[in-house]
C-alpha cells in the first residue's frame, strides 16, 4: 500500500501548509484513503471546502489533479474515453485504394492512436503521481454511476476492442456530492465517507485568519461569532466558508476593525445572496438596513 | 501481526459493535465490516479521535445515520479508554490524580459531601463562565451522583437520571444566570446583536455540559448493565423510519431539514425524464448537411430537440383531525416543493375545499404558511369531519378544467371518509385529464379498509397509492416516480 503520510498529525501538518486547515476527522480520513487505496467519497453542504480538499491533497503530495466535472447527461464517452471515428473514417477512406483486408484495417483503426483518453482513463494511465477528482458526482445519473465502479474499485478500465487497461498506480480519488440524491450503495461501499460540515467557531476563526491575514485576532473572533449565529438562523442558503472568506476581505478593504450592527447592515449581502435570507437575518439579528441616500 | 487481529478481546468488542450496528438498523455490509477491520489497524488505538474516524468512514455512509453511530460508539468505547469518560484524554496527571480522588469520593456517595447545593450550583456556574471544562467534567459528575438517584438494577432508561439532573441543576435557567452575570461584569456590549452573539455562546457552552451529565450517565449505566443492555436500551428508530404520525417535535424537525433535498430530488427527477427520456427522432436534413463534411458518410447522426414540457403539480391533502400529524408533514411538504417547483398549486380539505397556494407563495417561514392554513383556509363545510366525497367533488367542478396532460396529481389523506359517499368518478375524471395520479397514505397498509377507510375504492383509478409514513417511504415514493 501506498505510504504518502506517515501519521494523522503529519497530515494535519502538511495540509496546513498549503492553508488547508483539516481538522481530525478529515485528516483522519485522507490518511486512511492512502493507507487502505480507498477513494474517499466527501459530502456536506456546498462551500465547506469539499473540492478545496482534493486541491490541497495533490498539492502536499506533488500530484497532478485530474479532474471529471460531473453532470447530467455525463456518458461514457465523456468519462472513460472514445473512439475517434473522424479520424479512424479518414483512415479507412485513405485506406480504400490499398484493398487491405478488413483484420488488418480493423486492427490498425482500433490502436492507441485512435483513442481520445478522457479524465478517468487518463488518471488510471498517468506515470507521474495523480490525485483524481470527481466532483459533484450526485448530478450523473444512476444508470450512469455504475460506469465509474470499476475504476473505483479495482482501478481498470475494460475497452472492449484493447482489453482492460490496469493503472499503474493507486492514487488519491476524492468523489464529493452535494447530496442532491442519494447515491447507490455500490458506489457508498466502496469508498471511505467523509461527511463536512460547516467549522466550528474557532477552526471557522483560524481559516479566516490564514486565508486573509491581514485580519487581526478580535475581529477573526467576531466574523467567526457572527457568522455561526448566522447559520443557526433556518435560511434558504447559509454562508459558505469562502463566503465568510470574502467577507473578511470586504471587512478589511472598507477599513472596518469591528463589527457593529451599522456594519453588518451594509455588507450583510456579502454574505446572503437571497433577499428574502438577508430580510429575515436583519431581523434576527436586530440590524437595521443601511440608509438609504435621501431622494432629490 | 496487527494490534486488532493479535488481540481477541478486542476483535469481539469490534463485532458486537458492528453487529449492534446492524441492530439499530444501519446497513453494514460484509466488505465494510472488513475494511473498518482494516483501518482501524492503521491507527493507534489510543487516539481515540482516529480510531472513531476510521470505524466511522468505513461503517456509516449516511450523515444522518452518524448520530447512531455516535450513541453506539460511546457504549462500546467508554469504557475501553483510560480517563473519566475517554473523551479527550488531555488531563494532565495531577489533575488526573485529583479527578480519581473526586470521583471516588462521589462513587463512595460523598458526592463532594460537604458542598450544600448552592455551592454545587455556583461552582457549576463558575465553570461555565470561565469555559473551565475539567471542573464542569468533574461538577458533572458530582451532579449525576447527587441528583439523578441511579441506583444498580433499576429498570430506568437514562433520559429519565438525565432529566431528574438537568432539572435539579435548573439547566433552563442557567443560560439566563450566565447572561446575568456576564451583564454585570460588563463583559457583553449592549443592543441585541451583542446579546444575541453572548446567548449563543452560553447555550453552547451549557450544551457541552449536557452531554457531559449524559456521558456520565451513560458511563455508569455500562458499568451496571454492561455494554450490549446499555445498547439496547438506547437503540431508537433510524431518522428515515421515524412514523410522521409519532414524531416528537424534535424529530419534526429534523424531519423538515431532510425533506427540502427530498423535493428536490423530485424536482430534479421530473425535469431529467423530460431532458433524457427521449433524444427525439432523427433530424434527416441536419445529417445530411453534416454528412458533407465526411464525404457524404453520415458519420455524426442529428436529432431533433426535443420539446420541453414543464411539469406541473397539484397537491390535494387531507387536514383533518384524524390525520393531524401527518398534516403537519404534508403542509411542510407542500412548502418545501413550493419553494422549489415554480408551478405546485395546493389545497386542503376536511369535507371543504379551499386552495392554499397563496398562503405558501406569500409566506417566506413554514410557520406562517401553517397558521395561516389553519386559520384562513376555508374547508369545514358542514360539520369538520373529513369528507372525501364532497371534498373531491367540489375540487372538480371547480378545478378540473385546469388540469392538464403536464399535470401531475398528488393526493394525500388516509380516506377516512366518516361512511359518505366515496365519490370516486372525480379521480377517475383526474385520472383521464392529468398525466399522473398518486395518492400517498400515512396509515400502515394493515389499516386500510378497516373502519370507514375506502382507500381500495380510489385505487384503482391512482397510478399508485402509497403508504407513506416515513422518509424512508417517501424516498421510495420520489425513485418511483420516474419509473412509472
Amino acid at each position: 500500500m501506498a505510504d504518502r503520510f506517515a501519521t494523522v498529525p503529519d497530515v494535519v501538518e502538511r495540509l496546513r501548509g498549503v492553508d488547508y486547515l483539516a481538522d481530525t476527522s478529515i485528516a483522519g480520513v485522507v490518511y486512511l484513503a492512502d493507507k487502505l487505496g480507498k477513494p474517499v467519497l466527501v459530502e456536506g453542504p456546498a462551500g465547506v471546502g469539499k473540492t478545496e480538499l482534493a486541491k490541497a491533497a495533490a498539492a502536499i503530495t506533488n500530484a497532478r489533479l485530474i479532474r471529471l466535472q460531473c453532470y447530467e447527461g455525463l456518458d461514457e464517452s465523456k468519462a472513460i474515453y472514445e473512439w475517434n471515428y473522424k479520424k479512424q473514417l479518414l483512415r479507412i477512406q485513405a485506406d480504400r485504394e490499398h484493398e487491405r483486408d478488413w483484420e488488418t484495417v480493423e486492427a490498425d483503426i482500433f490502436s492507441e492512436q485512435f483513442l481520445l483518453t478522457r479524465p478517468l482513463l487518463e488518471a488510471i494511465r498517468a506515470e507521474d503521481p495523480v490525485v483524481l477528482l470527481i466532483d459533484e458526482v450526485d448530478r450523473v445519473e444512476i444508470e450512469t454511476e455504475a460506469l465509474l465502479l470499476e475504476v473505483l474499485s479495482d482501478f481498470q478500465v475494460s475497452i472492449p476492442e484493447l482489453g482492460t487497461i490496469e493503472g499503474v498506480q493507486r492514487p488519491l480519488v476524492f468523489l464529493t456530492s452535494n447530496n442532491t440524491r442519494e447515491l447507490s450503495e455500490a458506489l457508498k461501499r466502496r469508498c471511505l465517507f467523509l461527511h463536512i460540515d460547516y467549522p466550528d467557531i474557532d477552526r471557522e476563526k483560524e481559516i479566516v485568519r490564514v486565508r486573509v491575514p491581514e485580519v487581526d485576532e478580535a475581529l477573526a473572533d467576531q466574523i467567526a461569532k457572527v457568522v455561526g449565529s448566522i447559520r443557526n438562523i433556518d435560511l434558504k442558503k447559509a454562508p459558505s466558508i469562502s463566503e465568510t472568506i470574502d467577507w473578511a476581505r470586504t471587512l478589511i478593504y472598507l477599513g472596518r476593525n469591528e463589527i457593529t450592527p451599522e456594519v453588518m447592515g451594509e455588507t450583510l449581502h456579502v454574505l446572503l445572496k437571497y433577499q428574502t435570507d438577508i430580510t429575515k437575518a436583519r431581523k434576527e439579528l436586530g440590524v437595521d438596513a443601511p440608509a438609504t441616500p435621501a431622494r432629490r | 501481526m496487527s494490534v486488532v487481529a493479535s488481540d481477541p478481546a478486542m476483535l469481539d468488542v469490534l463485532q458486537g459493535f458492528v453487529h449492534e450496528l446492524r441492530l439499530a438498523g444501519l446497513p453494514v455490509s460484509m466488505t465494510e465490516n472488513l475494511d473498518a477491520m482494516r483501518a482501524v489497524e492503521h491507527v493507534p488505538l489510543e487516539d481515540r479521535d482516529a480510531f472513531k474516524t476510521a470505524l466511522g468512514a468505513t461503517l456509516v455512509k449516511h450523515h444522518g445515520h452518524h448520530k447512531v453511530f455516535d450513541t453506539v460508539f460511546e457504549v462500546y468505547f467508554s469504557i475501553f479508554s483510560p480517563g473519566v469518560d475517554g473523551g479527550d484524554n488531555e488531563l494532565d496527571a495531577d489533575a488526573q490524580a485529583d479527578f480519581d480522588q473526586l470521583r471516588n469520593e462521589m462513587d463512595a456517595g460523598g458526592a463532594m459531601g460537604q458542598l450544600s447545593n448552592e455551592d454545587l450550583a455556583k461552582m457549576l456556574l463558575d465553570a461555565l463562565m470561565k469555559m473551565d471544562t475539567e471542573a464542569m467534567r468533574a461538577l458533572a459528575g458530582a451532579a449525576v451522583a447527587r441528583f439523578a438517584g441511579m441506583e444498580p438494577g433499576r429498570p430506568v432508561g437514562g433520559a429519565y437520571y438525565l432529566y431528574r439532573t438537568l432539572r435539579q441543576l435548573d439547566a433552563e435557567g442557567l443560560v439566563g444566570k450566565m447572561m446575568q452575570q456576564a451583564q454585570d461584569d460588563q463583559a457583553i456590549g449592549e443592543g441585541a446583536f451583542d446579546e444575541r452573539l453572548a446567548r449563543e455562546e452560553y447555550e453552547g457552552r451549557l450544551k457541552v455540559l449536557k452531554e457531559m451529565i449524559e456521558a456520565e450517565i451513560r458511563r455508569r449505566l455500562v458499568a451496571d448493565r454492561g455494554v450490549e443492555a446499555m445498547a439496547r436500551t438506547l437503540r431508537k428508530p433510524l431518522p428515515e423510519d421515524v412514523d410522521f404520525m409519532h414524531a416528537s417535535r424534535e424529530e419534526m424537525q429534523q424531519l423538515q431539514k431532510a425533506i427540502y433535498p427530498l423535493t428536490r430530488a423530485l424536482a430534479a427527477r421530473l425535469a431529467q425524464r423530460r431532458r433524457h427520456r427521449h433524444r427525439g427522432t432523427l433530424d434527416f436534413r441536419r445529417t445530411v448537411r453534416q454528412s458533407l463534411s465526411y464525404g457524404g458518410v453520415p458519420a455524426e447522426p442529428r436529432f431533433k430537440r426535443p420539446r420541453p414540457s414543464k411539469p406541473e403539480i397539484m397537491v390535494v391533502a387531507d387536514i383533518s383531525g384524524s390525520v393531524a400529524s401527518f398534516a403537519r408533514f404534508t403542509l411542510q411538504f407542500v412548502y418545501a416543493m413550493q419553494s422549489e417547483f415554480s408551478k405546485v398549486r395546493s389545497w386542503v380539505f376536511i369535507d371543504g375545499v379551499d386552495e392554499v397556494t397563496r398562503f405558501f407563495d406569500e409566506s417566506d417561514e413554514l410557520i406562517t404558511a401553517i397558521n395561516r392554513v389553519n386559520t384562513e383556509a376555508d374547508v369545514v363545510w358542514v360539520d369538520g369531519h373529513s369528507d372525501y366525497g364532497h371534498a373531491f367533488e367540489v375540487w372538480h367542478e371547480r378545478h378540473i378544467r385546469e388540469v392538464t396532460r403536464k399535470s401531475s396529481i398528488i393526493l394525500l389523506g388516509d380516506a377516512r371518509n366518516n361512511y359518505h359517499a366515496a365519490q370516486a368518478w372525480t379521480l377517475a375524471e383526474m385520472r383521464k385529464k392529468a398525466r399522473r395520479l398518486f395518492w400517498l397514505d400515512p396509515e400502515p397498509r394493515g389499516y386500510w379498509d378497516t373502519g370507514d377507510s375506502i382507500i381500495s375504492e380510489y385505487a384503482p383509478y391512482c397510478d399508485g397509492v402509497y403508504e407513506v409514513r416515513n422518509l424512508r417511504q417517501l424516498h421510495k415514493f420520489v425513485e418511483d416516480v420516474v419509473s412509472v
